[in-house]
């Protein structure tokens, strides 16, 4: 069995539960050894991925925008801590 | 020959309820503390006996009162664990304090641990709370209004390497290290001067270079001596200039790298002078400078960067293992420390799905950039603080830890277990072990005591000076052939 975080509208849900495969987390696609521009190919997979990553930030940003709190600056001012240690 | 360095952290949250203007922070812990249900639930004490923070390291002991609750306010503060964890109420916040670990891999997923068990019992606490208020609670150490709440690390240490030594050889590090520790941070506070982000939450907290205090004048290096152990063979440093981590690969790095060069210190293996000319200055100078290109001044003249000075540490700490039997998880964090300062030298954005600061850097860059919003932003400044909500469905590091933008140290079920668990190459074992097998019977615990209250009989405390002692091999068949506490306390008299 897989475990992985639960989804944001699941709020009453454990941080990490058993999940079915279809939650799957998709690894963020990595940099490293691509082609590194120049010729007509690594300048096509620089755009590419230039593309995806920027994919992946607007995907990242919708998902901020649903759980983003309301009334930040309000909330923001409230949070006031004492100081510890 | 350098002492297994045996460790843990102590994690303060941020805690307040949404919808409560009147909200107390005290009586919020108590009730967040007291929300954890686990099996067996004992009232246990805290065993103040052993406590002594006003010992300082440099040789004197410190005037001032020394806090002791009464027993019914000991019990509603102190919950001790089944895994051997301390959870508990310090001042005004809710502390976990994790049990002692061998390596930095099972200090990892028991700090991460600790997040499951607060959240869990915040959860538990809201269920309480009148409708319309929420508890909430935040893995950081900064209201970002001039409040600062710490995370601390703990290291034993061999007694024999003279204080003087390790603040000596220690601080540079420590205010360098941030730029692949930092938890990161909108704004500044504390009088420094202003940034729109800056790479560690604690650094502008930092006034003094070595002291006693916690809470004020805060000092880079703490001489708290509280061993929790045999006085005569160990110290145990309890650092306190670190942020609070979400990133695994972050808690991984700070522990690991600050492991090795403890035992580096107690080798005599710090072959280099790299002291700072004012690590002060220094420590807010590099929490200020994202870039990480800004050069600081140095003893001896010359000008390096945060980066150049880790390095020096690294080229001392890769002579030093060249020439010694490594474990592969030390093998594994000296890799990664290199490929960190590699990377930083190059574009310390490489570092965005590893290194807390830069995580949260790139994730409100991604947000600022769509939504045309300017650094100071209440959005921009609630994302900061989102970024630490322990909530799984709201926290923006859960988030990016969903998408795949966090790297993973360790796995879920690892973390899952050590809720439940304790490590079993310590001593937190039998602490933890005996909880869960006599619950009631247990009277009182401190890390290095365990006592029983057994029928009618004069307490017994069983005292713990060796962290390496009380482990699952040396213990399992004393409780197993213990069924009820009476009988453990006679067996280890015979």
């Amino acid at each position: 069995m897989r475990i992985t975080r639960t989804r944001p509208e699941n709020s009453d849900l454990p941080i990490y539960q058993a999940a079915d495969s279809s939650q799957k987390q998709a690894p963020r696609k990595s940099g490293d050894g691509e082609g590194s521009g120049g010729d007509g190919e690594g300048a096509k997979k620089m755009a590419k991925k230039g593309k995806d990553l920027k994919e992946e930030m607007d995907n990242l940003v919708d998902e901020i925008d649903e759980v983003l709190e309301e009334n930040a600056e309000e909330f923001v001012k409230n949070y006031v801590q004492r100081g510890g240690e | 020959m350098a002492i297994p360095k045996v460790m843990g952290t102590e994690v303060e949250y941020g805690i307040t309820v949404k919808g409560d203007p009147d909200f107390d922070p005290i009586s919020g812990c108590v009730l967040l503390v007291n929300a954890y249900r686990e099996d067996p639930t004992g009232e246990i004490l805290w065993d103040y006996d052993q406590e002594n923070p006003l010992a300082d390291a440099r040789g004197f002991q410190v005037d001032g009162e020394k806090y002791t609750p009464n027993q019914q306010e000991n019990i509603a503060r102190n919950k001790t664990l089944v895994n051997g964890a301390r959870y508990y109420v310090d001042h005004a916040h809710p502390e976990y304090s994790c049990p002692e670990v061998t390596n930095v891999r099972d200090l990892v997923v028991h700090e991460k641990a600790g997040e499951l068990v607060l959240e869990a019992s915040r959860r538990e606490a809201n269920a309480l709370l009148p409708e319309g208020c929420q508890m909430l609670i935040y893995k950081n150490n900064s209201d970002r209004k001039g409040n600062s709440y710490g995370s601390h690390e703990n290291y034993l240490m061999d007694r024999r390497t003279s204080f003087k030594q390790i603040v000596e050889h220690l601080m540079p590090f420590f205010v360098t290290r941030q730029v692949y520790c930092g938890a990161g941070k909108v704004g500044a506070e504390n009088r420094s001067q202003p940034v729109d982000f800056q790479i560690s939450q604690r650094a502008d907290f930092f006034e003094t270079e070595v002291a006693l205090d916690t809470m004020v004048k805060r000092p880079i290096i703490n001489t708290r001596d509280e061993p929790h152990a045999d006085r005569e063979k160990y110290r145990r440093l309890h650092v306190i200039v670190g942020d609070a981590n979400l990133s695994e690969y972050t808690i991984y790095l700070r522990n690991g790298v600050t492991a090795i060069i403890l035992s580096m210190i107690e080798d005599g293996a710090i072959t280099r002078d790299v002291s700072l000319r004012d690590p002060v200055k220094a420590i807010k100078e590099v929490s200020h400078d994202p870039t990480c290109r800004k050069e600081l001044a140095m003893d001896d003249g010359r000008h390096l960067t945060a980066v150049q000075v880790q390095r020096e540490y690294l080229e001392m700490a890769l002579a030093y293992t060249s020439s010694r039997k490594i474990d592969p998880v030390d093998k594994d964090v000296l890799e990664k420390w290199q490929e960190a300062l590699l990377a930083l030298e190059r574009d310390p954005r490489e570092l965005d799905t590893k290194i807390d600061w830069l995580m949260k850097r790139t994730m409100i860059e991604g947000f600022m950039e769509r939504k045309q919003l300017e650094w100071g932003s209440p959005q921009v400044e609630m994302l900061d603080l989102q970024y630490h909500d322990l909530r799984p469905e709201k926290g923006l590091y859960y988030l990016l830890l969903r998408q795949g933008r966090a790297e993973r140290i360790v796995t879920d079920e690892e973390i899952i277990a050590a809720v439940h668990l304790p490590p079993e190459d310590t001593r937190a074992y039998f602490r933890g072990e005996c909880i869960k097998k006599y619950g009631s019977a247990v009277f009182g615990v401190n890390w290095d005591s365990i006592s029983f209250g057994v029928d009618g009989e004069p307490i017994k405390r069983i005292l713990m000076a060796e962290p390496l002692k009380g482990t699952k091999s040396h213990v399992q068949d004393l409780l197993a052939n213990s069924p009820q506490a009476a009988d453990l306390v006679k067996n280890l008299r015979a």
